[in-house]
């Protein structure tokens, strides 16, 4: 079985006028969701209490409402949470209540009315916590591209990690737009999910990157376009194929790994989309922009030649 | 050239046949059981315990799979929950309040794997059900109270040497020493630099008054702070030990933080009632000369605390003592009329101060006051009837058995140095951590087998080749969790998904570029060789920059994060080995051998 049986290589880089408009698009947009309804901040990083728990019976929700408000918690978020018998139950941060306390406070309330009410997970983050947090988050992100910049650097050319790191930084912005858009919530494993993507579609511009320099090496005397389309042509089959298992894992976390894993895994399905379109259509528009050249590899034997002359 | 030497087919062979005996464990699965830790250091679990803990089971009727004395505890293995509760009840009832009887889970592996120390991978709390605080230490309250303490120890310290001075008081963190004239300056300088080098003096002259200033040391100051947290650990370790955790996690994190972590833990309501009284304890003095009404203002020099009914009283600022001079507590009775009463030992430098405290103020009311959260309410208030040497305190009165016992347990557990506050709490009941599994396994499962189908019928032979390196770099990665007994969380379930969906990269890789030479016209052999060549460079690149990532998330993550941030590094280093030695051992072994070899199947 072959899907991909391309006898001649595809002209992307002559698309790239319309490319770039179209990532230009997504990007204005994410940044413009972004910026207009932000990102819906888990407990994770805003502080706050999430208590789940399990009803033996579906669970009336307006009457769980009505039972915490009449225990001094009118503002309490209350929603279903996977199956209809589970509750979850959203507390933002209070200045006189532990949090510690609140979770034993709502719990009884709610084993007044119904002894069957089986507390499945509590979590309280103070305020404190929840700015270390964020400040780690935004440290890693910081160290993964530095990291990432610094090692292309090393093993291609400036030119590589800088356009790289443009398209990855990219899609990480659509991938937060996203979140941004339908209002999920962003907590610390879609954080961890926005990282992981961040190194795993740095994979996917080696890939081209790779061919690209031994293109240079080998077809002497094409065009640069020549070279980046053939290294994108080539490289197609194993893209696609690639993304295509892993999405195959992760759609399964999608819809088997119950809610905790269903927004870990929905970053990395967003992620995985724009990585593909990312790594051929953006970081080769931005390398051929950035002038890659031949010289670019192929440096020392120029000086010596100049040394040989008379 | 498609041919491996023999010691590489034995290298593979042996690094597979140990992760396979390091995978197994996972397989048995864990029994109930019951441990027994003794509580003080002066007890030893040793084969006289193991021996009471057999005959306590015996004669109860319970039938235990295995009882075993391993490092400083005894552990004994049941068939099911209910046996281990009973047996829990029963050792309880047997051994007393000296030792912790624990609930726990053991593998069931069999002996012989146990002793390669090969062990099942260690479930995170999300995953086997439990608590975890992290607590934040109020350094500033550790600082204020170690210059309280020290402006009544200066107060001391000159009137024991009868040097006049006119007063002591506090601005900020500096402490201000009054005199009368520069010659008793002098000499009370003289004296405070010997007992107080934690201060740094200066002397001042303002409005006609000799002031001496006395500044807490920077490397005091930082000193003050590390032992309170040091103190609070040890606090706190005391405290969980009375709630019966078999394997709890204490630790420091950071320069303020501890984490406290109970996995297993059912009864949460009472870990955080326990946990939760992140209380201090301070002895001063009642003062009763002055009377101030419900809503009135406390003098100069004093604050108003209530008591347990309800009831204020005046009590003087300057601290006796702290909790952490309380050495042991004890609940007990009264010897003259048998009352419940709590039995206090201090210790050196306790018993001393509590000696002169007591034999000034006679006939006066001390208080001993528990500080939770910056509240401070008043545990008892007795009547110091006689000088009290020799640091044995004994109070009674007006308690019931049940009071003694929990203001026992308060003290004894050394109130904590500095207040905590419970700042993070993640608490996940242990139905939730079943189904977090099943979750986790299901979808690895499905994924898997998606990919494997997928694989076999588009790379046909080179597809199922394939799929045998996935399974293995599965087998290593579950193998060196195991070893490493590195944490397994529900996100690092899911980093194991994601690393196999990652892994199969690398072998799509090699299969494109064999496809892609044998296209070119070479001969399969050929390009067998020159698809794995060229596949190595690019494979190397693409792990390091997922590695790079991986390292960021586990400096910068933390708890489930670093979870996921370690499954994430180590599938990476054994999916470089499977997808490259393994699948090349693997095809050498099905190809490498024919000479003519005119076709692969490739698809």
């Amino acid at each position: 079985m072959e899907f991909f049986r391309i006898k001649r290589d595809i002209p992307f880089m002559s698309y790239g006028r319309y490319t770039t408009a179209i990532s230009l698009v997504t990007f204005l947009l994410a940044v413009f969701f972004l910026a207009t309804k932000g990102l819906s901040f888990g407990v994770d990083f805003t502080g706050g209490t999430v208590i789940e728990v399990h009803y033996a019976q579906p669970a009336d929700l307006a009457q769980v409402r009505e039972q915490l408000g009449a225990a001094g918690l009118p503002d309490a978020q209350v929603q279903n949470f996977g199956s209809s018998h589970d509750v979850l139950i959203q507390i933002p941060l209070k200045k006189n209540i532990a949090g510690a306390k609140l979770s034993e406070q709502v719990v009884s309330a709610l084993h007044q009315h119904d002894a069957s009410v089986e507390m499945r997970r509590v979590e309280f983050v103070g305020p404190q916590v929840g700015r270390d947090l964020i400040n780690n988050g935004a440290m890693a992100l910081l160290l993964v591209s530095l990291g990432i910049v610094g090692y292309l650097w090393i093993r291609f050319e400036w030119k590589f990690g800088l356009s790289a790191i443009i398209a990855n930084l990219h899609d990480v912005v659509i991938i937060l737009g996203f979140f941004a858009f339908f209002q999920w919530e962003f907590s610390l494993s879609v954080l961890a999910a926005v990282l992981a993507v961040l190194g795993y579609s740095v994979n996917e511009s080696v890939v081209v990157f790779d061919r690209i320099r031994e293109n240079f090496r080998k077809m002497r005397g094409a065009e640069v376009t020549e070279i980046i389309d053939n290294a994108i042509t080539r490289t197609m089959s194993r893209t696609i194929i690639t993304h295509g298992c892993t999405q195959m894992m992760v759609g399964a976390m999608l819809f088997l790994g119950g809610e905790t894993l269903h927004y870990f895994a929905m970053a990395l399905t967003i992620g995985i989309m724009f990585s593909i379109y990312s790594s051929v259509l953006v970081a080769s528009p931005i390398l051929l922009w950035l002038g890659v050249s031949r010289e670019d590899f192929i440096k020392p034997e120029k000086v010596e030649s100049e040394e040989v002359l008379p | 050239m498609n041919r491996y030497p023999l010691w590489k087919y034995l290298l593979i062979l042996a690094v597979l046949l140990a992760g396979l005996i390091y995978t197994l464990p996972n397989f048995f699965g864990e029994s109930p059981a019951v441990q027994v830790l003794p509580l003080r250091s002066s007890l030893k679990a040793d084969t006289v315990l193991l021996g009471r803990v057999e005959v306590a089971l015996k004669a109860a009727g319970l039938n235990a799979e295995m009882i075993e004395l391993e490092g400083t505890s005894i552990k004994a293995r049941f068939a099911d929950t209910d046996l281990q509760l009973k047996a829990k009840d029963v050792l309880k009832a047997q051994l007393g309040e000296d030792y912790v009887v624990a609930l726990n889970l053991l593998p069931r592996s069999p002996q012989w794997l146990t002793s390669l120390h090969a062990l099942p991978m260690y479930l995170g709390l999300d995953l086997r059900g439990g608590v975890h605080f992290l607590l934040q230490v109020d350094m500033k309250a550790a600082l204020d109270k170690a210059l309280e303490a020290a402006t009544g120890d200066i107060r001391m310290a000159l009137r024991e040497e009868n040097i006049a001075y006119s007063g002591v008081s506090r601005e900020g963190n500096i402490l201000l020493v009054k005199f009368r004239d520069a010659a008793a300056r002098s000499k009370g300088e003289e004296q405070l630099k010997q007992r107080f080098a934690d201060y740094a003096l200066t002397g001042k002259e303002e409005g006609g008054e000799f002031l001496l200033q006395a500044k807490l040391k920077p490397e005091a100051e930082h000193r003050i702070e590390e032992s309170a947290v040091q103190q609070n650990l040890l606090t706190l370790r005391n405290r969980v030990n009375e709630l019966g955790v078999a394997e709890p996690v204490i630790q420091q994190q950071g320069a303020d933080r501890v984490v406290v972590q109970l996995p297993g833990v059912q009864d949460t309501a009472r870990a955080k009632d326990i946990l939760g009284r992140t209380a201090t304890l301070e002895v001063r003095m009642v003062d009763d000369e002055h009377q101030v009404g419900a809503g009135g203002v406390a003098p100069f020099g004093t604050e108003m605390f209530k008591d347990r009914e309800g009831n204020t009283l005046l009590v003087k600022k300057q601290v006796i003592l702290t909790g952490e001079r309380i050495n042991d507590a004890q609940p007990g009775f009264d010897n003259r009329n048998n009352e419940a009463a709590v039995h206090i030992n201090l210790d050196g430098i306790g018993a001393r101060k509590f000696k002169d405290a007591t034999r000034e103020n006679v006939n006066k009311r001390m208080a001993i006051i528990l500080f939770e959260k910056g509240r401070g309410e008043i545990v008892t208030a007795p009547v110091i009837r006689e000088e009290i040497g020799g640091g044995r305190v004994q109070i009674s009165g007006k308690m019931t058995t049940e009071e003694a016992q929990d203001t026992a347990l308060l003290l004894r557990a050394g109130a904590l140095a500095a207040p905590m506050e419970i700042v993070e709490e993640r608490t996940v009941g242990p139905s939730l951590g079943a189904d977090n599994i099943a979750r986790g396994f299901n979808s690895t499962k499905i994924g898997f087998m998606l990919i494997a189908v997928f694989m076999v019928a588009y790379y046909m032979m080179f597809g199922t080749i394939s799929v045998l390196a996935l399974a293995a770099n599965l087998l290593l990665l579950i193998a060196l969790l195991s070893m490493l007994q590195a944490t397994l969380t529900l996100p690092g379930m899911a980093g194991i998904a994601l690393t196999l969906g990652m892994a199969i990269d690398s072998n799509v890789l090699i299969n494109e570029r064999i496809r892609e030479e044998l296209r070119n016209g070479i001969t399969p052999q050929a390009a067998i060789h020159a698809g794995y060549e060229n596949a190595f460079a690019t494979i190397i690149d693409s792990n390091i920059t997922n590695l790079i990532a991986g390292i960021a998330l586990f400096l910068f993550g933390s708890g489930p994060i670093k979870g996921f941030a370690v499954v994430l590094c180590l599938g990476i280093l054994t999916s470089m080995f499977s997808s490259v030695l393994v699948s090349r051992a693997i095809v050498n072994l099905v190809y490498g051998r024919r000479a003519r070899l005119t076709n692969v199947s490739i698809g």
